[in-house]
């Protein structure tokens, strides 16, 4: 494998693929960081690797390549995403806003709870988080550290109004509490969110709708 | 189970997490404190013996450990073992049961 300068994961899949055996299956698209294809484990760790540099990792020279963890494998280095985003859906990842087009925009106050649907809006879906998470592994039913963060943003969300039905989603044994703050997913995020900050804030605003009778 | 249930199971898990950081430390200085110049079984009860408040004390200790074991065991058995059905939760409510039994009688027994 020639090696070449800012050379990253993502190029030397390519290369393998276009010179050395042109069956590799792998999934890119925009090689700069936004779309969240290009995942794999790069010795043993869960990264895009579009932006991860094989200076930064190669162990020896060397780097082992695999799919995601905790993911069925489609075939080489494709992994099948299905229950990843079915996941986002059962934790009621959508939106769901009270105002029709004929109203005026919301004004939302930058501060306090926007700061935190900021702080975990720009995931990109990529599922470095939950391959990377031990509690995954034990427990397949587990919503897992995307899902949870996504609620948690629209659980701050001010415009939002399905809040409690949400919270139902998430709590419980294959929701919020099932995490045990290893942090593994805010260790590997690569957009540097804290999954487990937002599935900590989750854990709370549920115990408070349980002991407001809300839930 | 209904996510109400499991909810009110996490808080009751970390609510007896924190009597039990309280429990256990007192219990350790007591230890600490008891065993100056050798220990024995008369001294012992000479403290236990009709005294309200360590009965109190000793009783808050094994409901909140008969509370703790069972929640903990609950996650245990489901991530390592796969039992996640409602034998599990059978079990340990039958667990619970007999922790707080076997406490209590201990309890009872250097009190009386
Ligand atoms: S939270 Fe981070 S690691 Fe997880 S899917 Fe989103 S961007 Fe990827
Ligand atoms: S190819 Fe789009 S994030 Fe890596």
């Amino acid at each position: 494998m020639p090696r070449e300068e800012s050379q990253t994961v993502l190029d030397v899949v390519t290369y393998v693929q276009r010179h050395l055996d042109a069956s590799l299956a792998y999934r890119f698209a925009c090689r700069v960081g936004m779309c969240g294809s290009c995942a794999m484990t790069v010795n043993g760790q869960s990264r895009w690797t579009c932006r991860t540099h094989v200076s930064r990792v190669a162990d020896d020279g060397r780097l082992e390549i695999a799919p995601l963890h905790n993911l069925p494998v489609v075939r080489d280095l494709v992994t099948d995403m299905t229950e990843f985003f079915d996941k986002w859906a059962k934790a009621r990842g959508r939106f769901t806003g009270t105002r029709s087009r004929h109203e005026d925009f919301e004004r939302v106050p930058p501060a306090g709870r926007r700061e935190e649907v900021d702080a975990g809006i720009e995931c990109i879906g990529c599922g470095v988080c939950y391959s990377a998470c031990d509690v995954v592994s034990w427990n397949p039913d587990y919503a897992g550290p995307a899902a949870l963060n996504r609620a948690w943003t629209l659980v701050q969300d001010v415009r939002d109004a399905a809040t409690i039905e949400r919270l139902r989603a998430v709590a419980g044994d294959a929701g919020a509490h099932a995490c045990h703050t290893h942090m593994s997913c805010t260790e590997r995020c690569p957009k540097q969110i804290s999954p487990t900050a937002g599935i900590a804030g989750l854990k709370r605003a549920i115990a408070m709708a349980a002991l407001k009778g809300e839930l | 189970m209904s996510a109400r249930t499991q909810t009110f199971l996490w808080i009751g898990q970390r609510a007896s997490a924190a009597v039990l950081a309280l429990c256990v430390l007192v219990h350790l200085c007591t230890i600490i404190y008891a065993v100056r110049g050798g220990l024995s079984a008369a001294e012992i009860l000479g403290r236990t013996r009709g005294n309200a408040a360590w009965l109190g004390f000793y009783s808050v200790f094994v409901f909140a450990v008969a509370v703790h074991v069972p929640i903990g065991l609950r996650s245990i058995l489901a991530e390592w073992f796969g039992w996640q059905d409602e034998s599990r939760d059978l079990v340990l409510w039958v667990l619970a049961a007999v922790l707080a039994m076997m406490g209590i009688r201990a309890v009872f027994g250097v009190f009386g």
